[in-house]
């Protein structure tokens, strides 16, 4: 039987990890490079990277920051998939095929785009078709409104009038292999998974939807899991701010009958 | 040394990190020449079956390894898409003869009444027969990572050494003789995709 994944989401912003906040608020964790052994001892079922550094602001020399940035994002993901064996998602900044391109030669398995593939649809289907629609992983961020949900792009910048259900439908046709589904509300909020947009998504695709954002507690995964029917569920703040937290929460899961990957060591 | 080929499709380096971590020597393979500096062979692959072949074909990927699997008996290992191509047909986007070493042909997963997703992607835990010489010294939580909509369908039931279940048994492993397949990601499956790889490079 095929296990739910559990992912962490680690954001990148000028080289360095941050947390973040409704899409808003950042705070620095530390550098990509040095996590990479905890990485390693949390045996991760796959991770995920987004450069969420905004446009003009790429300097990885800014000292304000204290902490020195590992690089741009191809060196990062050149050094951890030397180190990492398990599936590498690199998004965040895609803009062409590209950039597609120096991503998978350089070590990632699959790309996530958001913005770019709703402003330039074709490049969802050229990115299947030159790599295989495993490869291609739609993200789409949502918020809650008073009237359902709304889509944003741009990093949750800009509202477009697209319905979300209706959009991830058209990815997976134009040849999305997965589509990462985040709520902009939630992020960072630890209020748990905005789990009626997450099962109505998944059940209007054939596609794996990954659940994203506001797991706060252990107790967070199972309603994305249950209620979401996500085939994945992520989270970024959760595993940055526990101690041993991605272990912790595959054995809670396991011990609750759930079919997860359990966490051995290499 | 274990030769990877690379022709164009897909992710290489990933195998070569794995195989330099284990400490063995990849040669990355870009000609076909290549292939006799090394002892055995592994044939990644990601995409479309019938752009796969043709990219085989026309960098004369195909004849060399024609000659050093079947001719020179070097052991190959098929990963994902690359084991696909062992067998003999395969039917994305139509039918597209494939190098025809395990006879089989390449069909999509059945998605049958539960409605399965496709493509498969996670970890599922191998169902490994006794005696498969890629799963030696393998214990504990068997669990590898697949991507993939189609599967080799062996017209030979005893070339499959592990299947999983993916609404019913899946093939996740073969071997025939000096060639090898797994449809999961050895370099991508932490402990028992290493060890996967190590048994092959000691094969």
């Amino acid at each position: 039987m095929l296990k739910t994944r559990i992912i962490p989401v680690l954001y990148l912003m000028n080289g360095l990890i941050v947390r973040s906040e409704g899409f808003r608020e950042f705070k620095v964790i530390g550098n990509p490079i040095n996590q990479l052994t905890r990485l390693n001892d949390w045996l991760a079922d796959e991770l995920v990277y987004i450069d969420i550094t905004r446009d003009g602001d790429y300097d990885l020399r800014r000292d304000d920051m204290k902490l020195k940035g590992a690089g741009d994002i191809v060196s990062i993901l050149q050094q951890i998939s030397k180190n990492a064996f398990m599936p590498l998602t690199f998004g965040g900044r895609i803009k062409s095929i590209e950039d597609v391109d120096s991503f998978i030669h350089n070590g990632a398995d699959k790309v996530l785009i958001n913005s770019q593939a709703y402003h330039q649809s074709g490049l969802v289907t050229e990115v299947a078709e030159k790599y295989g629609r495993q490869a291609m992983v739609v993200g789409i961020d949502v918020r809650r409104e008073d009237n359902g949900h709304a889509m944003y792009v741009d990093q949750g910048c800009t509202r477009v009038s697209d319905d979300p259900l209706t959009y991830a439908r058209q990815a997976e046709e134009r040849g999305a292999g997965e589509i990462m589904l985040n709520s902009i509300d939630r992020d960072g909020s630890a209020e748990g998974y905005d789990t009626e947009i997450i099962s109505a998504m998944a059940d209007a695709v054939g596609i794996p939807v990954i659940a994203c954002g506001g797991v706060g507690t252990f107790e967070h995964f199972r309603p994305g899991i249950d209620k979401g029917h996500a085939s994945a569920v992520a989270a970024g703040n959760i595993f940055h701010f526990t101690e041993n937290a991605y272990k912790r929460a595959k054995k809670q899961l396991h011990r609750r009958g759930y079919n997860v990957r359990y966490p051995y060591d290499i | 040394m274990i030769g990877v080929v690379s022709y164009g499709m897909g992710n290489i380096r990933s195998v070569c990190n794995a195989l330099e971590h284990l400490g063995h020597e990849p040669l990355v393979a870009s000609a076909p020449d290549d292939l006799d500096k090394v002892d055995r062979i592994i044939l990644p692959g990601v995409g479309a079956f019938p752009a796969a072949m043709e990219r085989l074909g026309t960098t004369g990927f195909a004849d060399a390894l024609n000659t050093q699997v079947r001719a020179r008996g070097k052991p190959v290992l098929g990963i994902c898409l690359g084991m696909q191509l062992l067998g003999e047909i395969g039917t994305e986007f139509g039918d597209c003869a494939g190098l025809g070493w395990i006879p089989g042909r390449v069909e999509i997963i059945p998605r049958g009444e539960s409605n399965l997703r496709l493509p498969q992607i996670g970890w599922n835990e191998l169902e490994v027969r006794e005696g498969a010489q890629l799963f030696t010294n393998i214990e504990g939580d068997s669990s590898c990572y697949f991507v993939h909509s189609y599967q080799l369908l062996t017209t030979d039931p005893s070339d499959v050494v592990a299947t999983v279940d993916y609404g019913g048994p899946v093939t996740a492993a073969v071997e025939r003789d000096n060639i090898f397949g797994a449809q999961f990601h050895p370099e991508k499956s932490a402990r028992v995709g290493l060890a996967v790889l190590d048994n092959f490079a000691n094969i």
